[in-house]
């Protein structure tokens, strides 16, 4: 798995400067000129370029939650650390893109509707989801040895979660003004540069995961030698 | 199973009505919020419809969490957790005894609180008095299922008073959210109940949901 690594790497360094080629020169600036062939001012020209990171990054996200809802389930029930190793490492580097999704979300929402953070569906659901995920990661920081299980237990709920908070978002009544349903109707010329991104940062994800599951897997071999040095009377 | 659960959970109230501590306090505390809130925000008229459904479910979840630590903490001090734990019942029926009496008792201080919220804010509260029984013993029960497994698993951890709320808002999100739009849509000006029932299902689901889930983790989760 460790040469696996830099092949990612390198896969994703291509992928995302060839998206990054067609984000800035092949897709189109969006203009909207409505029927009387005047300039509508809800064009958003240039800035909704951002959204080839932020949904590939959203995309991510997502899968992430699942990911490590599912392997936390494994965990807790064969207690074979391996599988909370994963869930652990997913967490981690779904906080990060996380933290990008909310980033770029709210500069998308200052270029669409004027103001830095706006409840729109979708980034309210990034954000609930976000805030499982920080929590996963602070018991696990400060839960003590028990912590990983406690943090198991809040990904295998904050899972379960999901729809509910899909639910509850896409009923409110907010203003849904153009940012929504985005992907499906994406003109064409725009859609190859769309997916590269997304699957480039698959790649860039699955290598972030794996080179923190083995920092994990150092980190405890590192703690049960230090434990067991102890034990021995060595240190 | 129904039975033991109900006998701890019987355990677990009568311990509270002698010594009395968890709600006397928990009833203080939510008496004080409401005090804090009639100082904090407007009393005309649409502040109070706009701001009520906040302040209720906001005071749910402050005292559901501390009942829930201060629970815990007392079976940690004599650590009867563990005689709890090794009684020849199933443990699914310790997890179900405590969630039981925790809910009594998060409903018990909701019954007193709801008034007192009504009375000082002028807010019309008790105009539905149905819907809001059912928002708020759906709302107690989900705290409780979800907080007794958590406020189970962290009793041996140091900082567990800071993790409880950590752990259990994120995962309450939806309910508290759900519980804020039925009770606003009870208070708003021209009540809609059409949303209220709408909300209080979407309550019911969830709580149907994630109580089957902490019945199914309850046991690999707590392990002595």
């Amino acid at each position: 798995m460790k040469k696996l690594v830099p092949i990612l790497c390198i896969l994703a360094a291509f992928g995302i400067a060839v998206s990054l080629y067609e984000i800035f020169f092949v897709t189109p600036i969006e203009v909207n000129i409505d029927s009387n062939g005047r300039l509508n001012m809800s064009s958003l020209f240039f800035n909704y370029k951002i959204m080839f990171f932020h949904v590939a990054h959203a995309f991510w996200l997502f899968c992430a939650v699942f990911v490590a809802g599912i392997s936390s389930a494994f965990y807790i029930k064969t207690q074979n650390v391996k599988w909370d190793d994963i869930a652990s490492a997913a967490v981690d580097v779904s906080v990060a893109f996380g933290a990008v999704v909310l980033l770029t979300g709210s500069i998308w929402a200052r270029a669409a509707w004027g103001v830095w953070w706006h409840w729109e569906p979708r980034l309210t659901m990034s954000l609930l989801l976000w805030i499982v995920l920080v929590g996963y990661v602070l018991v696990r920081r400060f839960a003590g040895p028990s912590g990983d299980r406690i943090a198991a237990g809040m990904a295998i709920f904050g899972m379960i979660g999901v729809p509910f908070i899909y639910v509850l978002v896409g009923s409110d009544s907010h203003p849904n003004s153009g940012a929504n349903g985005v992907v499906a109707k994406l003109p064409p010329e725009m859609r190859g540069a769309f997916w590269l991104s997304v699957a480039s940062f698959l790649l860039w994800f699955l290598a972030l995961m794996l080179t923190r599951l083995e920092s994990t897997r150092a980190e405890r071999e590192l703690r049960e030698l230090r434990e067991r040095a102890l034990d021995l009377g060595v240190l | 199973m129904l039975r033991h659960a109900l006998r701890i959970a019987w355990k677990d109230l009568r311990v509270e009505a002698r010594s009395k501590e968890i709600f006397v306090t928990m009833v203080f505390f939510g008496g004080l919020l409401c005090v804090i809130y009639s100082f904090g925000f407007g009393h005309d008229d649409a502040s109070v419809r706009g701001g009520v459904p906040g302040m209720l479910w906001v005071t749910l979840a402050f005292t559901g969490t501390i009942a829930l630590g201060r629970a815990f903490d007392r079976e940690r001090e004599n650590d009867t957790m563990r005689a709890l734990l090794l009684a020849p019942v199933p443990r699914l029926s310790v997890f179900l005894g405590k969630a039981i009496a925790m809910t009594a008792l998060i409903l018990g201080v909701a019954i007193v609180v709801t008034p007192v919220l009504a009375l000082f804010l002028g807010a019309p509260l008790l105009d539905y008095p149905l819907q809001l029984a059912a928002e708020i013993l759906l709302g107690a029960v989900g705290i409780a299922v979800v907080g007794t497994v958590f406020a189970a698993t962290l009793l041996k951890v140091r900082s567990r008073d800071v993790l409880l709320p950590v752990i259990l808002y994120p995962l309450l999100i939806p309910l508290f959210v759900a519980g804020t739009n039925s009770t606003a849509a009870l208070v708003q000006l021209h009540p809609n109940l059409e949303i209220a029932t709408y909300w209080i299902q979407f309550l019911g689901i969830y709580d149907a949901a994630f109580l089957v889930l902490s019945l199914w983790v309850f046991e690999s989760l707590v392990i002595e």
